[in-house]
């Protein structure tokens, strides 16, 4: 709802994800981002003439599993349609995608409180998890990449024919806080699957928003307006926080909008006008006569489910329940399939896990180490935590061992004994030690058997000096009025 | 007798006794092209060197092993042009084999030169060819046929011993019958479709154009099966077909579809045909009348579904990547509009300006969706005879070769040479076409013989044993 509470925004959300497969959609090609222009290129994806597409059961696997994972129903049969439209990126001038029988429909999202932008996680929008419902989920392939130079254009065709999700939601989002959390809660889930590496900057995830406002409570919808070239998370919001002011302020001003396409500038921050209504293309869909119907219920379906992992609302319920981390932490992990194992074998060597989630999400993450590959064993961190919370040393040191243990990965067992700060506990020492104490301070005795409870520091200081810091301080306080209470 | 005139089957057997050489046959065929491909014009290119050469290498012992082989100028063949007869494809050079290619390849072919066509596989006469006409043999004032017209025209004026065609609403049969040769169908899906240029991807089907039934069998087992490059291609197991000729036809129920005797086709035509099927019945098949009611819709989904699929599988045809590009473009809108205003001949055009009418919004559903509702139902008129026969029995073409430029200015008369070729690809079964008589003026007659999908086999043995029991195949065109 807007600041002044007025107006409602009605958003929704069209996902395109790049699948992470072997090979591209309909050929053999690798599907690989980042290598010399137009090296992954075949007469399939450069769309030469004579050259027939053959559908690659991977990507249609992934597909089947999100649907899965988001809760949707899976067409037995699919099919695939020819969407029709120039343009010098697309090799055929028509791309192959889904109309009337797409992979997956229904479903839902849930927005994860932790997925909002950080100063909003604490509001009523975002602990409200609300579920934002899917349209569908379709399947088609990706177009090239075309590069301005001054003189000409150039196309480069290896991303040409990748496998493409396109995920497609009701218009169940409000606020543009929402539309973040959306896209920030669908991009853990498809880390979760392995679908897509969903990078928003290499553009694997990119997305087109339809906006519209209305008065609140108002049950119609407002005029849509479709925004496009939306490149980040960030840009997504920033995006629709400009267009929800921009149309209020014209329904406001008692002008109208039209329904056209807005492009969206980020470093204008501002939307612009590509087509209106009446420009709008007639893709002129109609089934794809190269490639059969996809059955996906003779053996694909099965398959989509055995790989169906722990979601991440589900992995974060666990760790809560059964590691005692707390609601963020537990949100830190479910993001981080490698830094959550990690996190899992530590707390699989220690009682204290909540402890180690600790030395390991706000101590060892703050080195920004790469969990999969670092030499620090998460088992370094269960002893760590045991070891303090056993008060074999103190917290102060046990920061000590941490920095050695990042340094110089190896057991804290024995960095506290190389940095000779092993505590003394033996009880005998200790008893002698305060003896010395007591005998040389008659003063503080005095106070403390006056009824001063302070001057017992002043014994317990003697105590430690004398130890050089490695006395067990709980086991002194004990010692010490034993002996002057006695 | 110069080898031109002989068939693959005898060329193969004297191949393998060693009485003759691989380059005597290539040898010959270029002699009888130089006396005669300026009259016919059937080829886009003969491959004169490269033929040789290949001929000088090739392994007899293969079951193609050195015959010389014409392919459609629609069929791409590494380092070859691939010009469609289209003004569009201009420069362009195949970087890839089409599937049908690369076996024939493998399985020893020569390849002799490329043919000439209707403009993408667009026409019934060859005359849309932005590259020339060809002309019929048997009369150069006639046309061959189409969109196969060179392929027939060459294989029938002994200029070639076989070649490839394709064959979208009859495109491989009605040349085959207006020159006197036989063209065959395959069912939709039993050989590759990989790299053989989409005019309507649901309906092209690739297939041989030979002298006799016998070499159209010897060409059908190279081609045949599966292909993991074509989805639509039939995983059944490959097949070896006429390998024991029954040369009977006792038993053989063929059904002589009433639709397609219709008020007003050729006279000669019509008895040539009916003489054909009571030869059948002489010699023990059972023949009777069948229907196939939907035959009067046929032209007309025919026209929809093909056009529809032909404006997608042309737009990739716009000057940014290969072939022709107009000159100083603008813009990138400049560039796709003046290229393929320029590049298309007006039958291409009109055809893509109806395709993409009949899948436009508002539209779709009057036209395109029902067409493809009738389409199923043709089919189903198809599995419903086909219930009670073996074989359909028909009239090739309504009638002999016509007159170059007789038809050009009318479109929708053109559209009728396909009136019995069309069903079959709509139905997606197999059909042939061969000589089955001539008419008074020296005119080859076709008859057509239709199988039900994948039922080439019997379609063959019943070709062939008519076909050897009549002399029609020997005749020579005159020229």
């Amino acid at each position: 709802m807007s600041a002044n509470g007025k107006w409602e925004a009605v958003i929704g959300l069209e996902v395109h994800c790049q699948v992470r497969t072997a090979t591209k959609m309909f050929c053999g090609c690798a599907n690989q981002y980042g290598d010399a222009p137009n090296t992954h290129v075949c007469p399939v994806c450069l769309g030469l003439p004579g050259s027939l597409p053959v559908p690659n059961e991977e990507a249609i696997r992934k597909t089947i599993l999100t649907g899965f994972m988001l809760g949707c129903q899976i067409a037995p049969v699919a099919r695939f349609d020819r969407k029709n439209y120039f343009y010098p990126d697309m090799p055929k001038n028509y791309q192959i995608s889904q109309y009337d029988d797409p992979l997956c429909a229904g479903g839902s999202v849930g927005l994860d409180p932790f997925q909002f932008p950080k100063e909003l996680q604490e509001t009523e929008e975002a602990q409200a998890r609300r579920k934002i419902r899917l349209v569908r989920i379709h399947l088609e392939e990706d177009v090239a990449k075309s590069f301005h130079f001054e003189e000409r254009s150039g196309i480069d065709f290896n991303r040409a024919g990748t496998p493409l999700m396109e995920i497609v939601t009701e218009a169940d989002l409000r606020t543009p806080g929402e539309a973040f959390a959306f896209l920030g809660s669908l991009r853990q889930i498809l880390w979760a699957g392995g679908v897509s590496d969903a990078d928003m900057e290499k553009g694997q995830l990119r997305c087109d928003v339809n906006i519209s406002v209305r008065p609140a409570g108002e049950s119609k919808f407002g005029t849509k307006v479709e925004l496009k070239n939306l490149n980040s998370i960030s840009g997504v919001r920033r995006a629709l926080v400009h267009e929800i002011a921009r149309q209020i302020a014209v329904v406001e001003k008692g002008g109208s909008l039209v329904q056209e396409t807005r492009r969206w500038d980020d470093n204008a921050g501002a939307t612009f006008t590509m087509r209106t209504k009446e420009q709008a293309h007639d893709y002129r869909y109609f089934p794809d006569p190269d490639l059969l119907p996809v059955r996906t219920d003779r053996g694909l379906q099965e398959a989509a489910k055995k790989s169906v992992p722990e979601l991440p609302s589900e992995m974060q319920a666990r760790l809560v329940k059964d590691f005692g981390v707390t609601a963020y932490q537990a949100s830190v992990l479910a993001c981080d399939r490698v830094l959550c194992g990690f996190y899992e074998k530590a707390a699989a060597a220690t009682k204290n896990k909540a402890a180690v989630a600790n030395w390991i999400l706000n101590d060892f993450l703050s080195t920004q180490p790469d969990p999969a590959t670092t030499p620090v064993k998460p088992e370094y961190f269960a002893e760590l935590a045991d070891l303090v919370t056993a008060g074999k040393i103190n917290s102060a040191q046990g920061k000590k061992v941490f920095a050695e243990l990042v340094a110089n990965p190896s057991s804290p067992h024995e960095i506290v004994k190389k940095m000779g700060l092993e505590q003394i506990s033996d009880t005998g020492a200790l008893a002698a030690m305060c003896e010395e104490a007591i005998a040389a301070n008659p003063r503080s005795v005095e106070d403390y058997r006056a009824g001063k409870m302070n001057a017992i520091n002043a014994l317990k200081g003697f105590v430690m000096k004398k130890s050089q810091g490695k006395a067990n301080p709980v086991q002194i306080d004990e010692i010490l009025k034993q002996k002057l209470g006695g | 007798m110069s080898l031109a005139h002989e068939t693959v089957a005898s060329l193969r057997r004297r191949l393998a006794k060693k009485e003759i050489k691989s380059r005597d046959i290539v040898t010959d065929l270029l002699k009888e092209i130089d006396a005669r491909e300026k009259t016919i014009h059937a080829y886009t290119q003969v491959d004169r060197e490269s033929a040789l050469k290949a001929a000088d290498l090739a392994d007899v012992s293969l079951p193609l092993g050195g015959i010389p082989i014409a392919l459609k100028d629609n069929l791409n063949a590494t380092g070859d042009p691939c010009t469609c007869s289209s003004k569009i494809l201009e420069g362009y050079k195949a970087p890839y084999d089409a599937t049908a290619v690369a076996r024939l390849r493998q399985a020893g072919a020569v390849f002799l030169g490329r043919t000439n066509m209707d403009e993408f596989a667009m026409g019934s006469s060859t005359e849309n060819s932005a590259l020339g006409v060809t002309r019929n043999p048997w009369d150069s004032s006639r046309i061959p046929g189409g969109s196969s017209g060179g392929s027939a025209a060459a294989v029938a004026g002994r200029i070639a011993l076989a070649a490839l065609g394709s064959d979208t609403g009859g495109s491989i049969r009605q040349p085959a019958a207006l020159c006197g040769c036989v063209g065959l169908k395959p069912t939709y899906g039993r050989i590759s479709r990989y790299g053989l240029v989409a005019f309507a991807s649901s309906l092209d089907q690739i297939g041989p154009l030979t002298r006799t039934v016998e070499d159209s069998a010897l060409l059908l087992s190279s081609l045949a099966g599966h292909d993991p490059r074509d989805n639509t291609t039939d995983p059944r197991p490959p097949e070896t077909f006429l390998s024991k000729p029954t040369n009977s036809v006792k038993g053989l129920k063929v059904g002589l579809p009433k639709e397609y005797f219709i008020p007003g086709m050729d006279g000669e035509t019509e008895q040539a045909v009916r003489a054909a099927a009571d030869w059948l019945q002489k010699n023990g098949a059972e023949i009777k009348e069948v229907s196939l009611p939907l035959t009067p819709s046929a032209i007309a989904v025919y026209y929809i579904l093909a056009t529809a699929e032909a404006s997608a599988n042309l737009a990739r045809f716009d000057g940014v990547r290969y072939g022709r590009r107009a000159a100083d473009p603008r813009d990138v809108l400049d560039l796709y509009q003046r290229t393929r205003e320029e590049g298309f001949g007006p039958e291409v055009k009109r055809r893509i300006i109806l395709g993409t009418f009949v899948l436009s919004a508002g539209y779709t559903d009057a036209y395109y969706r029902k067409a493809q509702k009738v389409r199923g139902l043709i089919r189903q008129d198809f599995e419903k005879a086909f219930q009670g026969c073996d074989l359909l029995l028909t009239p090739t073409s309504p009638e002999p070769a016509f007159k170059l430029g007789e038809r050009t200015q009318d479109p929708l008369k053109m559209y009728l040479a396909d009136v019995f070729t069309i069903s079959v690809n709509l139905a997606g079964t197999c059909g042939i076409s061969l000589p089955c008589g001539f008419t008074q003026s020296n005119l080859p007659i076709g008859l057509q013989l239709i199988g039900p999908r994948f039922g080439e086999e019997k379609m063959l043995q019943a070709a062939h044993t008519y076909e050897q029991s009549h002399d029609f195949w020997k005749r020579m065109p005159p020229l």
